[in-house]
């Protein structure tokens, strides 16, 4: 057909023939999807809404620091032989002085936390133990240090210097109640906010298609198809560069604030999450503009989308409120719609089997397919038809 | 050559065309004339396939219209479109790319369309900071920038200012020297009697006359004829075959029986002295239209 247009009617110049191709579907997919992304960047709520979540994210980081409080080591004085002592401890930094009278300055000046003296030494100056073995017997254990303190037992000091035997534990506790809160509580923070911001989002570029009428330019020149693929290919670009700019922040928060412990275990659970979310999150953006696009007002998205919000919702409280209940968490692991948040936490937790997350990002596929399908369905359906909503019997009969 | 065939399409009890045909040649441009309701703007939409037909046919030289031919199409919805927040430049460059056009040809189309049509200043202002006119011709950039082959325009000349028309005109008229089918619906009847070369008439969806604007006028034309003298005119009631419509001073109008007594006014008033002009009464598209739609 194309061909018989410049054959039998020469309009276009030779130049032009250069110019211009026939679109392709990609194309024309990365155009609306670039777009999108353009439009986004350039909304100053959007730009808001994403500083306003770093600083959060950040400011949890650096609290979790302080409340960890493993911050900087405790200045001592040693005396003579004691440094051998106070070298193996990380938690101490040691100041070396004199003899026992300099220390003592020092600690008076509050330059030091205490002062680490070998215990002949302390004996000898006629100071008594006010706490802990006697100097007999904690030469005869082979302790040969004693610490001293200015106004209070100088007990943490003292802990770090402590031997500690080896330990076994035979049935391991789960992960601290109090982390697993914190780590799924996190995770679903992340997941419904970014959930429902691009959600919201997606709507509302669906109808302001709509109600700009600039919908019926764009369909007579490219497809339904191509154009919610474009936007749900832009949107979700913005909430996955959110989420790796905010995840990249909490890593990066963690180690410079030297919390390596929980980083190491969040390790496995992060990216899991993140392959979830990526696949959620395209079901999410499949439902949202296809709910979106039953309506002609920007007034009517509200409620129009509220279901779509509901999935993304419940899911979230019941994953936070459940976070210790194993059967409600291994059921939510496989819902498509809280998996995203649950699975990690299990994985977390260490509650899932290997094939576990597997399993459910298989569901999760075989749902975001099916969403997308139907969502398109609906989507090409209702685009043109403005004023009263559009029933969902309708749109999905076609 | 863009064609309608048999075009059919019901909204529940209504129906909306009834076997609606019609043809718009190359480098024509054509005019849509209709009341409100009357189907323009449901056919436009089935012929650009936002809407699908219930039976009937669009075909360009001669193949039915599909997908891709579509985006060569040029489309100006009587809903106007365009988003709020871009800007002028940058979204009339977006549509040109999204019909295929590389990004620099699609800058430098944009840029020189939009200059001609008066917004060279607004290039980088956003749509929804220009006035209702300017926004208008922003639109009609929009359906122009990707140099389509085939262009149909919902009312291009609603809302805008003499001026703009004026700039409107050129350029359809130039889209049209190129070689393309032109549509565009009106109901600015002046407009459209003034610029355009065939002319479509529909009412309830049922097409009551179309061709070209001369054939038209000759077929509905008026058998009156008009003369103007600078002497007196009451004399041409004397003459047989005649009968005056109405009469002021040099000025009468008539109709005549035969071709004899009409030559017979003339003869008398060159006799008479000063004929200013003779000739048949020019029918308006105003009553063309009135007389094909009653």
């Amino acid at each position: 057909m194309s061909r018989n247009l410049t054959t039998t009617a020469p309009r276009r110049s030779t130049d032009a023939a250069a110019e211009r191709h026939e679109p392709r579907f990609t194309e024309a997919t990365w155009l609306i999807a670039a777009r999108e992304v353009s439009s986004r960047l350039r909304s100053k709520a959007f730009v808001i809404s994403t500083i306003v979540l770093m600083a959060a994210v950040l400011a949890s980081v650096i609290l979790g620091s302080v409340f960890a409080s493993n911050s900087e080591p405790t200045k001592v004085a040693v005396v003579g032989a004691a440094s051998g002592a106070v070298a193996d401890a990380r938690a101490l930094e040691a100041v070396p002085a004199d003899d026992l009278d300099a220390a003592e300055a020092m600690l008076r000046d509050d330059e030091v936390s205490a002062i680490v003296a070998p215990t002949e030494l302390v004996a000898a100056s006629g100071l008594e133990a006010t706490s802990g073995a006697s100097s007999t017997d904690a030469a005869a254990a082979g302790l040969d240090v004693t610490v001293i303190g200015l106004d209070q037992v100088p007990d943490d000091v003292a802990r770090t210097l402590a031997v500690i035997p080896p330990m076994v534990v035979l049935d391991p506790a789960p992960a601290d109640p109090l982390l697993a809160y914190l780590v799924a509580f996190g995770f679903g923070i992340v997941f419904f906010f970014s959930a429902l911001t691009f959600g919201q989002t997606i709507a509302q570029s669906v109808v302001e298609e709509k109600q700009t009428r600039i919908i019926e330019i764009l369909l007579s020149t490219v497809s339904a198809r191509a154009l919610l693929t474009g936007k749900v290919l832009g949107n979700s670009v913005m909430a996955f560069g959110q989420i790796i700019a905010i995840g990249a922040l909490a890593i990066v928060g963690l180690a410079v604030t030297g919390q390596r412990v929980l980083l190491g275990g969040l390790g496995a659970s992060v990216v899991w999450f993140v392959v979830f979310f990526v696949v959620g999150f395209v079901m999410l953006a499949a439902l949202f503009a296809a709910t979106a696009a039953t309506v002609s007002r920007a007034e009517d998205i509200g409620s129009v989308t509220t279901p779509v919000t509901m999935l993304v919702m419940i899911p979230y409280f019941l994953v936070v409120f459940f976070n210790d209940n194993e059967t409600v968490l291994t059921i939510m692991s496989y819902v498509p719609f809280s998996a995203p948040v649950a699975m990690p936490v299990r994985i977390f937790l260490g509650q899932a089997e290997w094939w576990e997350p597997l399993l459910s990002l298989v569901i999760l596929i075989a749902t975001t397919v099916v969403a997308v399908l139907v969502g398109e369905r609906i989507y090409r359906y209702s685009l043109l038809r403005t004023g009263a909503r559009v029933p969902f019997s309708e749109a999905l009969r076609g | 050559m863009l064609e309608l065939h048999d075009l059919t399409k019901r909204y529940g009890d209504r129906l909306a065309l009834d076997g609606v045909t019609f043809a718009v040649g190359d480098g024509r441009l054509t005019g849509f004339v209709g009341g409100n309701g009357a189907g323009k703007t449901t056919a436009m939409r089935i012929v650009l396939g936002v809407l699908a037909a219930d039976s009937g046919t669009v075909t360009v030289d001669g193949a039915a219209v599909t997908a891709a031919d579509r985006r060569r199409f040029g489309y100006m919805p009587e809903e106007r479109g365009l988003y709020p927040k871009m800007r002028v430049l940058e979204q009339t460059v977006y549509l040109a790319r999204l019909h295929g056009w590389t990004p620099a040809a699609a800058r430098r189309n944009a840029t020189e369309l939009l200059e001609r049509l008066g917004l060279g200043e607004r290039l980088d202002d956003t749509v929804e900071s220009l006035s209702l006119g300017n926004q208008q011709r922003a639109q009609i950039a929009a359906a122009l920038v990707h140099r389509p082959e085939v262009l149909v325009l919902d009312e291009p000349f609603s809302g805008l200012d003499p001026m703009a028309v004026e700039t409107v005109q050129s350029v359809l008229a130039d889209a049209a020297a190129q070689g393309a089918p032109v549509l565009f619906s009106s109901h600015q009847l002046d407009v459209v009697e003034r610029l355009c070369d065939d002319l479509v008439i529909i009412a309830d969806g049922r097409i009551r006359a179309a061709g070209s604007r001369e054939e038209l006028r000759a077929e509905h034309g008026s058998e009156r004829w008009e003369l103007l003298t600078t002497g007196d005119a009451g004399w041409v009631r004397g003459i047989p075959g005649v009968e005056v419509v109405s009469f002021d001073g040099g000025w009468a109008l008539f109709e005549a029986s035969t071709e004899s007594a009409r030559h017979a006014v003339l003869a008398e008033a060159v006799s008479r002295g000063d004929v200013v002009s003779f000739g048949r009464e020019q029918t308006t598209l105003a009553q063309i239209f009135k007389e094909v739609v009653r």
